[in-house]
């Protein structure tokens, strides 16, 4: 067995680089990246197989029931090569598969010197996984394709070798063929890890120079932070230091992944492994950032450090207005474990008190948003996702906007809204459907190639505020689910902008105003008036439901006045009944928001923030 | 368990549940019950044993309070002219041994306009009834059998003046409206109806669909339609007209009377007089507590003959109980509330209701809240709004 024993294998701070490889796997999701990873543990000896347990590394149950990795993790993984027979240490860095987390995926990448890229022989890559290899490329990295699923009847691995080999530039038949399920290939991966990926290269006299590349709160620790030495060495109880932060820490412990934590005398050059200094907050210890020693820093960063910016914002309200300060303590704990999750109160005249909250991008909104309600046991109502504009006024004087109701009125030179650049992976024959959604999302047609003779990448420019949208939702449902979307951010560009707002009886409901482009104006507020039309009761007077644009009134509806809402008996029997169906009343009347005049229950926001009744048209939350 | 005696003498108004009928209507969820149900084709078989336990109940009843003077006494049903007179004669003096009737009580007995004849209601005024409620319904034979009630709306013309001839001059018809299948025009003729009878005071209720009764399932099986409830709300107005007209004031939302004519049981229902239900599951109300009786009538009896109170369940109404209810009940007269028994708060948020002609802007000038013809049909949202 290439297994080597634990105790037996190379020691963490004593591994000469020589023998230590560093790589990750890029995969998209259901390409079957954990099961390859779990297999891997099992193969290696670091988890028994009685200690087994699905997706091994996916430490979140949401991570897991979603089968996404939302995380990276590192896991130390002794080998000893069946081609040479000497003894290797294997890093495995586990990286977020998801396009909301491209910069995250931009650090793991940079911490290794090679990548799998692992694609589902029966379904072929997809386009976050294109996105992730041409990263991969671009940081240097060796990549070793592997078609995994070989088990599986569909499976077409000449088609996708072919395929493959084209992207990464190798020949079809060097793409290694394997099964995470059965173990079939894994073994063979393992050696080509060792013999095609290069050793780390670093002065172990150097100042040390530790890349973070992942930082997780843990209740028990405080922020776990994971790093790859790429200078020098890191030690227990020395002091370190954060270069972009400038914070000062003393190492409470440090040690190496496999795959449970495991203290070391430290870690050294090429090395992978955790720290642990006692900070709670991990904005204190941020991904990209470089961990130095604070007696002896090192005199540059390493490079690639960016601020986790925030593309897509929602307002989050409980709907119990008393939870608002279980929602602010929430958030700060969230907060403590996901550095790019941003927030601040705001206050919404139709939904209380609350916090526009900005996210990496619609996936990492929704995982918050779970994160929140199941932890926290808390009941949210979220408004219609938005992007952040820079609208200049003609006075000359700038503004952002990341809550839609702050759009200025009148007076607006331009605005200018965020761009993406989006790739489009789809069996050919849908083209034109993707063609024709992306044209009615005013998006640009930037270049077409085929992968394969029946496969197709499609690039487009596309406002990032259309893909907020439905956009996902839609290219799924015209292409049956087979076309796949990676997007990057690539800047700004000017729109032509208008804010709809929605008047209830004169008064504007902050949390229905929508940014949308001149021509979708009116769709969308026929759609929204329509909808509350039959949402919010009828009042003791009429109530007209307007959509605006500044002063002008672009669709109409009306509630006619309410005219019975009495019983007709109340005698002696009935009083009780009365009475008490009064006080259920009460209650009731919490989950009642107030604009003006007008009283809306809390189920008619929700129903009009969440449901979508025209799919062209309409925003929805996804 | 007995209570002290007070030595001011109590007002006590008292109901008398008849919880039999002949037969079951589609839209009622009363506690009431026919023969069959009980499994007797004879209902003088029945109702012999059942009024032996109401004498028990009354005893029960004068034992607790020290024996009030009771104002008004109501027989309600179910159905009570059922009951032979020598039953209700029974009762009323067993009433009269164990209270004292004021001097003017009104004692009122509800009848189902086929059941009355000369015979039976000179035996009923010998009795000591004084007062009678027939029910009408509707005058239109669609909508009564959309109401399951089978009398030939000839009938209660024949029945009022058997009444006034009997000597009774307390007389009153219900009716309802807003039934499924039920027009305009058809609610117009039965209000016109009942407005030509020699009355003095009428009810008229929007019909209830209460869960659980036939009409509910024939609903719901879309059998039957319910009226709009704007159409309902038009049909109020319209008979609140017309009555009006005929010189019937409103003096509770679904009441209206000629002068002195008003239901003086069913006001001290609203104005938190003292009223002990005696029967079935009657609710009686006493002193801030609430209680009401066991609902099958075997359950009743039985609790009866063994000494027991039949009582099933009560409650103790708190202070903030009793507010809810002042505002709920007082809200439904014509004297209204006064204003200065409101807060700042609740006068704050009823406001708008005077802004939007729902409450009468002379007597809110005066000082009282009282509901305008439109704010009595949103009764219930203001009371809502003013509470909440």
């Amino acid at each position: 067995m290439p297994a080597i024993s634990l105790n037996k294998a190379p020691q963490p701070s004593k591994t000469d680089p020589a023998q230590i490889r560093n790589f990750c796997i890029i995969a998209h999701i259901d390409h079957g990246k954990s099961t390859l990873a779990d297999r891997m543990l099992g193969i290696t000896g670091v988890v028994e197989a009685r200690n087994m347990r699905e997706q091994y590394l996916d430490r979140m149950d949401i991570e897991r029931e979603r089968g996404i990795t939302i995380k990276s993790q590192a896991v130390r993984l002794p080998w000893r090569s069946g081609i040479d027979g000497k003894e290797y240490i294997l890093n495995m860095i586990d990286t977020p598969g998801h396009v909301d987390f491209t910069y995250e995926v931009s650090r793991s990448l940079a911490a290794c010197e090679g990548a799998i890229l692992l694609v589902d022989c029966a379904q072929g890559i997809e386009a976050q996984t294109l996105a992730n290899l041409y990263l991969a490329m671009e940081n240097d990295l060796t990549i070793i394709p592997v078609l995994n699923k070989i088990d599986l009847p569909a499976a077409q691995p000449d088609k996708f070798a072919e395929e493959l080999s084209k992207l990464v530039g190798c020949k079809p038949e060097d793409c290694l063929r394997v099964s995470g399920k059965t173990g079939a290939g894994v073994e063979e991966l393992l050696d080509q890890i060792v013999a095609q990926i290069p050793a780390p290269k670093g002065s172990a006299d150097a100042p040390a120079r530790a890349l973070i590349f992942d930082s997780v709160y843990d209740t028990y620790r405080g922020v776990v932070t994971y790093v790859r030495v790429f200078d020098g060495k890191l030690s227990p109880r020395e002091q370190i230091q954060m270069v972009s932060t400038g914070v000062r820490h003393e190492l409470l412990d440090i040690g190496v992944i496999s795959p449970e934590p495991v203290s070391s005398a430290g870690i050294g050059v090429g090395e992978v492994g955790y720290l642990i200094t006692g900070v709670k907050d991990v904005r204190l210890s941020r991904v990209g950032d470089t961990v130095t020693s604070y007696h002896n820093p090192a005199k540059e960063a390493l490079s690639g450090y960016k601020d986790p910016k925030p593309m897509v914002f929602s307002g989050l309200y409980p709907i119990d207005g008393d939870d608002y300060p279980i929602l602010r303590d929430a958030l700060d704990k969230l907060q403590l474990n996901d550095a790019a999750l941003a927030y601040e109160p705001e206050t919404s005249v139709a939904l209380g008190f609350g916090f526009r909250c900005g996210f990496l991008g619609l996936l990492h909104m929704e995982i918050v948003r779970e994160r929140l309600e199941r932890e926290f046991n808390l009941s949210l109502i979220s408004t219609a996702p938005n992007v952040v504009y820079r609208v200049f006024l003609e006075d000359g004087s700038e503004k952002i906007v990341t809550n839609p109701s702050e759009y200025p009125n009148g007076k607006v030179a331009k605005v200018l809204e965020p761009i993406v650049k989006a790739t489009i992976l789809s069996p050919s024959d849908y083209i034109g459907t993707i063609m024709e959604l992306c044209q009615s999302r005013r998006g640009t047609l930037g270049g077409m190639d085929y992968l394969s003779e029946d496969r197709v990448e499609i690039r487009y420019t596309l406002p990032l505020a259309e893909i907020v949208f439905d956009f996902f939702d839609q290219l799924k449902s015209r292409t049956k689910g087979y076309a796949s979307l990676d997007y990057e951010p690539i800047g700004e560009a000017e729109g032509d902008l208008v804010k709809v707002d929605i008047l209830l009886q004169g008064d504007t409901v902050d949390a229905f105003s929508s940014i949308v482009h001149r021509e979708k104006a009116y769709p969308y507020g026929v759609m929204m008036t329509t909808k509350l039309r039959e949402l919010i009761p009828r009042q003791q007077f009429e109530v007209p439901i307007q959509a605006a644009i500044g002063a002008k009134i672009i669709a109409r509806e009306n509630i006619r006045a309410i005219r019975k809402d009495v019983l007709a008996k109340c005698y002696g029997g009935d009083i009780t009944r009365k009475r008490k169906l009064l006080e259920k009343q009460k209650e009731g009347k919490k989950r009642m928001k107030m604009v003006g005049r007008v009283e809306v229950p809390q189920e008619a926001f929700i129903a009009a923030l969440s449901t979508n009744t025209d799919g062209e048209s309409g925003k929805t939350k996804k | 368990m007995e209570r002290p005696r007070s030595s001011a003498r109590t007002a006590l108004s008292l109901y008398i549940h008849i919880p039999y009928c002949s037969k079951r209507c589609g839209y009622c969820d009363f506690n009431t019950y026919t023969p069959q149900e009980l499994n007797s084709h004879n209902l003088a078989l029945i109702t012999t044993p059942y009024i032996d336990s109401v004498l028990k109940e009354l005893e029960l009843a004068a034992e607790r309070t020290g024996g009030g003077i009771v104002p008004t006494i109501f027989f309600g049903g179910g159905t009570p002219s059922l009951m032979p007179a020598a039953e209700i004669g029974r009762i009323m003096k067993k009433i009269t041994e164990v209270f004292e009737l004021e001097k003017d009580v009104e004692v009122t007995l509800e009848a189902n306009p086929d059941t009355l004849s000369r015979a039976y209601l000179d035996q009923l005024v010998v009795a000591g009834i004084n007062r009678i409620s027939i029910g009408m319904q509707s005058a239109v034979p669609h909508v009564l059998s959309a109401l399951d009630r089978t009398h030939d709306p000839d009938n209660v013309i024949k029945a009022c003046e058997l009444v006034r001839a009997a000597g009774i001059n307390r007389l009153s018809v219900d009716l309802i409206y807003g039934v499924p299948g039920e027009s305009i025009s058809d609610w117009q003729k039965t209000y016109q109806a009942a407005l030509e009878l020699p009355i003095e005071h009428v009810s008229a209720y929007a019909l209830i669909v209460e869960t659980g009764t036939k009409l509910a399932a024939r609903i719901k099986r879309g059998e039957l339609v319910m009226p709009p409830d704007d159409e309902t709300a038009e049909k109020y107005l319209l008979f609140d007209d017309a009555a009006e007209e005929r010189g019937f004031n409103w003096y509770e939302l679904s009441n209206w009377s000629k002068e002195g004519g008003a239901c003086r049981h069913n006001i001290s229902y609203w104005n938190g007089s003292y009223w002990w239900g005696i029967g079935p599951g009657a609710h009686s109300y006493l002193n801030g507590k609430r209680w009401w009786n066991v609902k099958h009538p075997n359950t009743y009896q039985s609790a009866l003959q063994n000494g027991d109170s039949p009582e099933a369940s009560s409650e103790q109404l708190t202070e903030s109980n009793l507010r809810d209810e002042f505002v709920m009940l007082q809200i439904r007269m014509r004297e209204g509330i006064p204003l200065n028994r409101l807060s700042k708060e609740e006068l704050n948020k009823v406001e708008k209701f005077r802004e939007s002609g729902h409450l009468e802007g002379d007597s809110w000038e005066a000082g009282n809240l009282i509901l305008s013809r439109t704010g009595r049909l949103i009764a219930d949202r203001i009371v809502r709004e003013m509470l909440m």
